[in-house]
Order: structure tokens, then C-alpha cells, then sequence
């Protein structure tokens, strides 16, 4: 067993520079990787570039980077619940990458999988397409993607193992399993961290080798966006 | 009358079929889950990762691992699946979802469809809408026919920023149904107590209409 365990997030990011490129993963508020993003607070890294799927809240998720203004550039497919977010964009502060949901997705995934481009049809005919090579494959229209390139990729899982295996929970897989292995050092920190041999190897969801430092997060807030209930009768 | 987006909600839930995957934007489209006819066998798919998306959960059983793609808590149904995002997506590109429902601030004669943008207003971003258009074979539409200045959004050609072309099959409004055709937009239905007349001054585009236009029925 290669052992990935590292004490805390403080370790788990040691090495992280100004101005590299940075996955998170989580989708609005959920499955976001919040230890680690109170360390790049801490440690106050600037000029940052983030690839995720959104910036989240003025004062929580990503919206803390973007508070102490260490995000030079987010790439993200909605960005949409964030006023000091709008007010950097809008005032030029904040350079912005909007990317469809799918194609950030598989721009990870291919990352992931050692895939240099990729052709989706999402986009062709759009903005987003422009200056990209499109192409015809059986009567349809494509836009070539490229794979990110990312110094880091941090996410976030419900159990690993020191191995770095991760099992993630519910909807709070999202881009975690995508991000995982995508950039060039991967860290993940994990609600529950147990011994190698505790997690059964069938359920694994990301095997280790995808995985270099692991840590056991704490003070999960795991705060919800959109509270929707319904009445008990 | 005019409907109410109830009503557009409704008579799109016509639109299923037993066995169908079904992708809801947010908005109306939501809605639609409300009306699915009894003995119907639909399942909702997120694109943020679940497929058998249920009700909104009880109060106190919120979970904030389980979210739908507007960022609501949810529950599953039995049967659910999680998955990742590039899954996600790749199920949506692949064409395994049968039908995408969502909204729109254009649609256009040619199937283009625009509801990502307003150029000058601060832009929120696409999402999982340029994917969706792009990849879906059954595209639904569910707007409303004109905006709050009164000015058509059935067009012969989209002003805003596009989010995908030629992809809208139909689309369901307040005052109509409409079927994209390679001739452009055919009239299908009205509102009850709406007339073709209203419907063809509410539309700046061409409109297609043969024989008697019938009401829409729920």
C-alpha cells in the first residue's frame, strides 16, 4: 500500500504557488472541498486561476477566495449566485471563462484520461465556439475542446482511505470524480479517512493512484443553497 | 384565455411517454414533474448526477449531498442512480435522455434557441443549457410568447446570443403550441379562448397554419 494520508490541509498544500491553476470540485455549494479552500485563504495565494463548476456564495465556497481578490481568472459554467463575483467581472478585476457544464466536465475528464481534445457538439454555432475547430462527423456539427491543464486539482469525497481511494455520497460526487488525477498533484480530503483494507475495493468510486495526498477534513459545514422542503401532512 | 405557466406545465406533461428519461430546466420546466399522468413510468434526470429524481424532502430531512441541478434539496425515488458530472453529460450527448424541457428568452424559425445571455447585463453563465440543445433529439421549449414590453420571442431570427441552433422541436407558450418544421413554425394548438389572430399578432416570425387550429386540451 502506498501511503497517500497527510496530517491536514496546511500539509496537503504546501506547495501550492501563485498563479497556478487550480481545479475545485463541487457543484454550487455541494461536495466542495471546504478545508482546503479555508488553506488557500490562509495562505493567501494570489493570482490564482480556477477551474470550477461555479464561484460559490459572497461568503462561502470560492466566494472566499474571491473576497481576498486571489482569483485572477474562474473558469466555470454559472457563476450565478455571487454579487462580489459580478463586481469584479464587471469592473474587469476578474477574468471570466464560461464553458457549457458538459464540456467543463469532460475537459476534466479527459485530462483525467490522458486525452489531449475532444469534438462536443455543445456550443457549435455559438460564442463559444468561436475561434475553435469544428468539424462533421455523420452529418453533425462539432467543436473541438481541449483537456485542462492544471498544476492542482482538490476535491473532495465522503470516505477515502489512506490508500487515497474515494467513495463519494449522493449528488456530492459531481465534479469531484471528474477532478480527481485531472491536474498535475491531486488532493482530496475526505469526511472519513480509514485505514487501507476498511473500504471494500468493489465500491470504490476513484482508485488511489488518481490520488496524491489525502486528509481527513473537519468542521464540515456542508452548507445548502436552496433549502426546498415539502410539509409533512 | 392566456395560460399560466401551470397550465403551459401541464399540457407539456402531455408531451411524455412511459419509459421516457426527461431532463427539466429550471423555471416551468420544474413543473412539469407535478403533471405526470398516473400510470406512467417517467424518470427525471439532473445533470449534476442523479437519475430518479423524486418531491422535495420532508422538512428536517434535507441532505445537503443531494441536490438537483437548481441547487434544491431533493430525494431519490427507488431505483435512483449517482453518478458524475462527465457521466452526467455524457448520458445527455449520448441521446440516452429522451426528452429536454426548458426555457427560453428566444426560440427562432430555424429551431435556434437563445436563453443564456442579454448582452450588457451581467451574464450568469450557461450552465448545462449548450450541452443540452445541442445533444438532445426532443427538445421541448416551454416560454412565454411575448416579453413584459409586449415584444414577440417567437422569432424569425434570434437577437440575443445563441445557445444552440437549429434544436427546438416545439415549444409551449401561453397562447400555443408550436412545431418547428424545416418551413418554420407550424401552428399545433391554442390556448383555450385564445384565437389564431392573437396568436399571429403575439408572433413576429411566420406562422404556419392549415385547416382549423384546435384548443389545447389537458
Amino acid at each position: 500500500m502506498i501511503n497517500k494520508k497527510v496530517a491536514n490541509a496546511q500539509e496537503a498544500l504546501k506547495d501550492v504557488q501563485d498563479h497556478q491553476t487550480i481545479m475545485v470540485g463541487g457543484f454550487g455549494l455541494s461536495g466542495i472541498p471546504e478545508n482546503s479552500i479555508a488553506e488557500l485563504v490562509n495562505k493567501n495565494v494570489k493570482g490564482l486561476t480556477c477551474i470550477s463548476n461555479n464561484a460559490g456564495v459572497d461568503d462561502f465556497g470560492l466566494g472566499l477566495l474571491l473576497q481576498k481578490r486571489q482569483v485572477k481568472k474562474m473558469i466555470a459554467s454559472y457563476v450565478g449566485e455571487n454579487a462580489e463575483f459580478e463586481r469584479q467581472m464587471l469592473s474587469g478585476e476578474l477574468e471570466v471563462e464560461l464553458t457549457p457544464q458538459g464540456t467543463l466536465a469532460e475537459k476534466c475528464r479527459a485530462a483525467q484520461a490522458g486525452i489531449p481534445a475532444f469534438f462536443t457538439p455543445a456550443g457549435y454555432g455559438t460564442e463559444v465556439a468561436e475561434g475553435k475547430e469544428t468539424r462533421e462527423f455523420n452529418g453533425k456539427m462539432y467543436v473541438m475542446e481541449e483537456a485542462y491543464q492544471a498544476d492542482f486539482a482538490i476535491v473532495k469525497a465522503w470516505k477515502g482511505d489512506e490508500a487515497g481511494n474515494l467513495i463519494f455520497r449522493g449528488t456530492a460526487r459531481n465534479f469531484n470524480a471528474c477532478m480527481a488525477g485531472a491536474g498535475k498533484i491531486t488532493v482530496a480530503e475526505v469526511e472519513e479517512l480509514v485505514p487501507a483494507g476498511e473500504l471494500d475495493p468493489n465500491q470504490i468510486h476513484i482508485p488511489g493512484i488518481y490520488v496524491k495526498r489525502i486528509f481527513q477534513g473537519s468542521n464540515y459545514e456542508k452548507r445548502i443553497e436552496q433549502r426546498t422542503v415539502r410539509k409533512r401532512d | 384565455m392566456a395560460l399560466d405557466k401551470i397550465g403551459i406545465a401541464k399540457r407539456i406533461a402531455k408531451e411524455l411517454k412511459d419509459g421516457y428519461y426527461v431532463n427539466l430546466g429550471i423555471g416551468i420546466p420544474t413543473l412539469v414533474a407535478n403533471y405526470v399522468p398516473e400510470n406512467m413510468s417517467v424518470e427525471f434526470q439532473s445533470e449534476n448526477g442523479v437519475l430518479g429524481m423524486g418531491p422535495f424532502p420532508f422538512e428536517g430531512d434535507e441532505d445537503p449531498d443531494i441536490i438537483n441541478a437548481g441547487k434544491q434539496t431533493i430525494t431519490t425515488l427507488p431505483g435512483a442512480a449517482f453518478f458524475d458530472s462527465a457521466m452526467s453529460f455524457g448520458m445527455i450527448r449520448s441521446q440516452q435522455v429522451d426528452l429536454t424541457i426548458l426555457g427560453a428568452m428566444e426560440v427562432a424559425e430555424n429551431g435556434d434557441i437563445a436563453n443564456w445571455k442579454i448582452p450588457g447585463k451581467m451574464v450568469k453563465g450557461m450552465g448545462g443549457a449548450m450541452d443540452l440543445v445541442a445533444s438532445a433529439e426532443n427538445i421541448i421549449v416551454a416560454m412565454m410568447h411575448v416579453n413584459k414590453a409586449g415584444e414577440s420571442k417567437i422569432l424569425k431570427k434570434c437577437t440575443l446570443p445563441l445557445t444552440g441552433v437549429g434544436c427546438v422541436k416545439k415549444v409551449v407558450t401561453e397562447l400555443a403550441v408550436l412545431e418547428v418544421t424545416p418551413n418554420g413554425f407550424k401552428l399545433l394548438e391554442r390556448a383555450p379562448g385564445v384565437t389564431v389572430d392573437e396568436i399571429i399578432k403575439a408572433t413576429e416570425a411566420n406562422l404556419i397554419i392549415e385547416g382549423t387550429i384546435p384548443e389545447m386540451s389537458f
